[in-house]
């Protein structure tokens, strides 16, 4: 765009958001309100809004603050436990661990602004789901990340890759929280869609969280952190609509992230928090300073009354439009116990940071915004939350792929060479790159760094651990929403499992496209059915969440991918297994039942080049029958090396477990009955393998049988190569090479 | 010993050092960044790992000039200990107590590994429970700290033994391929010339505990509760 044509387009807009235009339907429109739901809007305030108003109700009503479209089916999760503390519908999810303490945890999209500016889209994102952590009282421990990129031959790729995967280091490595697990996928249905899936894990005392429900009238309404400027504005709105060929033009809605405000607001607000001044608390998130109001206020039926005048800006002029919905990071809205004032604002000043009185809690159920003197808006406040449309939309069971029979699938290329082949794909190679930006190591509790099944986090000085994962098979929600849904929760779980933790609870982060196309919706419906049902068999209840709908560019959605964070405890968390071998001569078992699955495979698409199949289908009973043995192994301390068995099937886990203790392994023989490709490669689920001491695999497998565990002694440990049966053993060093070469290779530039 | 851990606004492995000084048996207590004086007493004042002032202008630049720097420098100058670790280590280069600077890593992104060091000296009060030559396996975080000095000051640092630790390999090597970040010699952390203020870019705090990684970290806190 040439410059003058730039600085007119640059003055249209700032025109365009004066205080106090006509509302036309034009307007409406850009606000992303439908014309039934500004109907609704105007006959709810009984008038014509003001500019202000307008903007109010587009924050509250778009989708990514209201879950219009989301909502009914949201609610048929399973939310409930002994050990929940607090379920979906706070800024995150509580958890009893035992012994007085806590847990906190949620997970949180960045996808549409991480794909315009890779770097602030993604520091943002984990900004604010630190802050949704420690909002509620909690010091964070642990952050983790899911990411899907586009085909690594998409243009764009590389350079998003560079800057999310800078940006999550960033923003976590100033902040000082650990970034200790997460997944890196690629795939082209997410060429102009990328996810940045980040999720937090805080302690807390249980008896000392904050909430964001407001009490008592006549209490201040305190301002805290940094100051507000005009980024941001309508990002919630961005994210509640399908990409077009000028999304990149919205950067200036994405917002910038500073981590250094950021711990020093973490740093005054726990120490506020423990002076007892706070009555309730909310980060200013989506949609900032309206969203944070509008929630204190109606959660503790109260009115709230704001006075603009004493925000702390960054820039002059702002109007009270621009106040209301700017999305500047790092800043908190306090309802602050009157009598605490002076304490409260020491803390803040030393921490170097803003400490506002900008308004009050009213008993008049109002929402009232003043600015220069004038009211510019006044709302009912319960209504903004609770009257928001909630829209049951249309959808269609989407078509199944059939099963694939496994004599369908001929191998291409010998099973050692596949195997090579394999650990070397974008998607199964070693993610070293990635987490070697992340500072994974500080505060001193990583007992399990990234590259195992589950993270496991020390809490504080022991002997308490957390495990910790994120996970979802996307082509497996493509070609069955209900079977991907039920797989995603069953992964989490089993890699929970693998480490020797107790699932507890999950965190559930759905991505998916356009939800007023039915198929999509059809995708969005089948994929929560099945979490919903996993959950409940496992005993692995939802928590806390996040939709992003409207990932879709020109037409085309993403794969659907409902990520999964999963958290466990250790009681002991010394007590553990890993994956690497420890020793030659031990036993190999596998626990499970495997029948060759290929569809929808890994290796049906990198080695076969088929995308196709139903994906394995997962049985809630026996996976828990199995997971409930290996984990009792491994808390009995017999078990101590194991490794989940998910994409690329039984070879691949063997070959992890093999470079990651650099001792080989032999497979004795394929079990009769399927062919080699299809039992090395299959994708059955609920499987593990486990490498125990030769003398103690007998009565392993005797107590299997006994507790109706598929059990099988397939080989044993030694030596420096991979043998497969009937073929070549693979060294070590070549599986390594193979492994760890792609990632840095590509990014450097030098092949796709 | 007494050893005061200093926090500036961004210092973020301030508790992990304390941690590891007390398991050590020292005495640890705090310092903020705006007092004048270090608490009375102090033996050790530590300037610890993190983002200072956000990294802002440049890495330790802002928190060199804080009030409290002058209280470590009088402290230096007194022949006490000063340890300063990773943005500690900037920000002592920063504030003229060692020479040198950090310039970013050669990769151009910030480095998270497990790190192997050759001890170059044992006869100082930091590292006197270690040998020289011994190898230890510790971490490094930072996305500076490539260090790098002119001519002079390098053959000064070698001539005098003021060289603590290089960046190896397993075996031993200090060569081109163990080194993470382009360090001239390998160089992970210095001594001032009374060998009584050391600035390392590697964390030997975080490799305190069996459980967590290795006890290889232990040693440089042993030798300071000691001294």
């Amino acid at each position: 765009m040439a410059g003058r044509a730039l600085f007119d387009r640059a003055q249209a807009e700032t025109e365009m958001i004066p205080n106090e235009p006509k509302i036309t339907p034009e307007l409406v429109a850009e606000h992303g309100l439908k014309p039934d739901e500004y109907e609704r809007f105007v006959a709810l305030i009984g008038r014509e809004p003001t500019i202000t108003e307008l903007g109010i109700v587009s924050a509250m009503w778009n989708e990514h603050c209201s879950y219009k479209s989301s909502r009914l089916h949201l609610k048929t999760l399973p939310t409930k436990a002994p050990w929940v503390i607090q379920g979906p519908g706070e800024n995150a999810g509580v958890i009893d661990i035992g012994d007085g303490l806590a847990c906190v945890f949620k997970m949180e999209s960045h996808n549409h602004p991480s794909y315009i500016e890779p770097y602030q889209g993604a520091t943002t994102g984990v900004g604010g789901i630190l802050r949704d952590v420690f909002t509620m009282g909690a010091r964070p421990i642990a952050a983790l990340n899911a990411l899907r990129f586009g085909s690594p031959d998409h243009p764009k790729t590389r350079h998003l890759v560079a800057g999310v995967v800078a940006g999550i280091g960033g923003y976590g490595n100033s902040f000082g929280v650990p970034t200790v697990g997460g997944s890196v996928g690629f795939h082209s249905r997410y060429d102009g869609n990328i996810l940045v899936n980040a999720m937090a894990v805080g302690i807390a005392r249980a008896d000392e969280i904050f909430y964001a429900k407001a009490t008592g009238v006549g209490n201040p309404i305190v301002y805290l952190g940094s100051k507000t400027g005009r980024d941001g504005i309508h990002g919630a709105t961005m994210a509640s609509a399908e990409f077009d060929e000028n999304s990149e033009e919205k950067r200036p809605t994405v917002q910038v992230g500073d981590p250094f405000a950021e711990k020093l607001l973490l740093e005054a607000c726990l120490e506020l928090m423990a002076s007892g001044a706070v009555i309730a608390i909310q980060d200013m998130g989506a949609a900032g300073l309206t969203c944070s109001a509008v929630e204190m206020g109606a959660k503790g039926d109260l009115g709230i009354e704001l006075d603009l005048d004493a925000v702390p800006c960054r820039e002059e002029g702002m109007t009270a439009y621009e106040m209301m919905l700017s999305e500047s990071q790092e800043r908190m809205l306090m309802v602050l116990d009157p009598d605490k004032h002076d304490i409260a604002e020491a803390i803040f000043r030393k921490w170097g940071l803003d400490f506002a009185v900008i308004g009050k809690t009213t008993d008049t159920l109002r929402f009232v915004v003043k600015h220069k003197g004038e009211v510019v808006a006044d709302l009912p406040i319960k209504e903004l939350g609770d009257e928001a449309p909630v829209y049951d939309r249309p959808y269609i069971q989407n078509a199944f792929e059939p099963v694939l029979p496994p004599e369908s699938v001929e191998a291409p290329m010998p099973n050692g060479e596949a195997l090579v082949k394999l650990v070397g794909t974008p998607d199964l190679c070693s993610k070293r790159w990635v987490w070697e930006q992340y500072d994974h190591l500080i505060l001193g509790n990583t007992v399990q760094t990234p590259g195992g099944d589950a993270a496991i986090v020390r809490v504080g000085d022991g002997p308490k651990g957390l495990a910790m994962t994120t996970d979802v098979t996307p082509r497996y929600c493509e070609a069955d929403p209900v079977e991907g849904g039920k797989q995603a929760v069953a992964e989490a779980w089993r890699n929970i499992t693998a480490v020797g933790g107790r699932p507890l609870a999950v965190t559930d982060n759905l991505n998916f496209g356009n939800p007023e196309k039915p198929e999509v919706m059809g995708q969005f419906v089948g994929c929560i059915r099945g979490i919903g049902e996993a959950c409940r068999a496992l005993d692995f209840p939802v928590v806390s969440g996040n939709v992003s709908l409207y990932n879709e560019t020109q037409g085309r959605s993403i794969l659907p991918t409902p990520t999964i964070g999963g958290v466990g405890l250790l009681d002991d968390v010394k007590v553990h297994a890993t994956i690497a071998f420890r020793a030659a001569g031990e036993a190999l078992v596998l626990i499970g039942e495997t029948k060759g699955w290929l569809g929808q495979s890994v290796y049906l698409r990198d080695i076969c080049g088929r995308e196709a199949g139903a994906p394995p289908p997962v049985d809630l009973a026996a996976e828990k029958r199995n997971g409930d043995f290996v984990r009792g192994l491994i808390r009995s301390g017999r078990v101590r090396t194991v490794h989940d068995c998910s994409d690329g099937g039984l070879a691949v886990t063997l070959a992890e477990m093999a470079m990651a203790g650099g001792i080989g392994c032999t497979v004795d023989a394929v079990p009769d009955g399927l062919s080699a490709h299809a039992f090395l490669f299959g994708e059955d689920q609920a499987r593990y393998v486990l490498a125990v001491p030769d003398e103690e695999a007998e009565a392993i497998l005797r107590e299997a049988a006994a507790a109706g565990v598929p059990a099988a002694r397939i080989g044993s440990t030694g030596g420096e190569t991979l043998t497969l049966p009937d073929e070549a053993p693979i060294s070590l060093e070549r599986l390594r090479t193979a492994h760890e070469s792609w990632l840095p290779a590509y990014m450097a530039g030098q092949h796709a | 010993m007494k050893a005061a851990v200093i926090t500036f606004p961004g210092s973020n492995r301030d508790g992990d050092v304390a941690r590891a000084l007390r398991q050590a048996g020292a005495t640890v207590v705090s310092a903020w960044h705006a007092d004048h004086e270090l608490p009375h007493g102090t033996d050790l004042a530590v300037l610890p790992g993190g983002f200072s002032y956000g990294d802002y202008l440049r890495c330790g630049a802002i928190a060199s000039r804080a009030p409290i720097m002058d209280a470590v420098r009088a402290h230096a100058a007194r022949g006490g200990l000063v340890l300063g670790i990773c943005n500690g280590f900037q920000i002592l280069c920063e504030s003229g107590l060692l020479p040198g600077v950090l310039m970013r890593n050669a990769n151009l992104h910030f480095i998270c590994r497990r790190q192997h060091l050759k001890v170059a000296r044992a006869d100082t009060a930091f590292t006197g429970r270690y040998h020289v030559g011994q190898v230890i396996d510790v971490c490094i975080a930072h996305g500076e700290g490539n260090y790098f000095c002119d001519e002079e000051t390098l053959h000064e640092l070698e001539s005098e033994g003021r060289v603590a630790f290089r960046y190896c390999d397993a075996a031993g090597n200090t060569s081109r391929e163990a080194n993470p970040n382009g360090s001239l010699n390998n160089i992970a952390g210095v001594f001032s010339e009374g060998l009584n203020v050391l600035g390392m870019m590697p964390h030997p705090e975080n490799l305190i505990d069996e459980l967590v990684g290795g006890i290889d970290g232990r040693g440089l806190f042993e030798s300071l509760a000691a001294a």
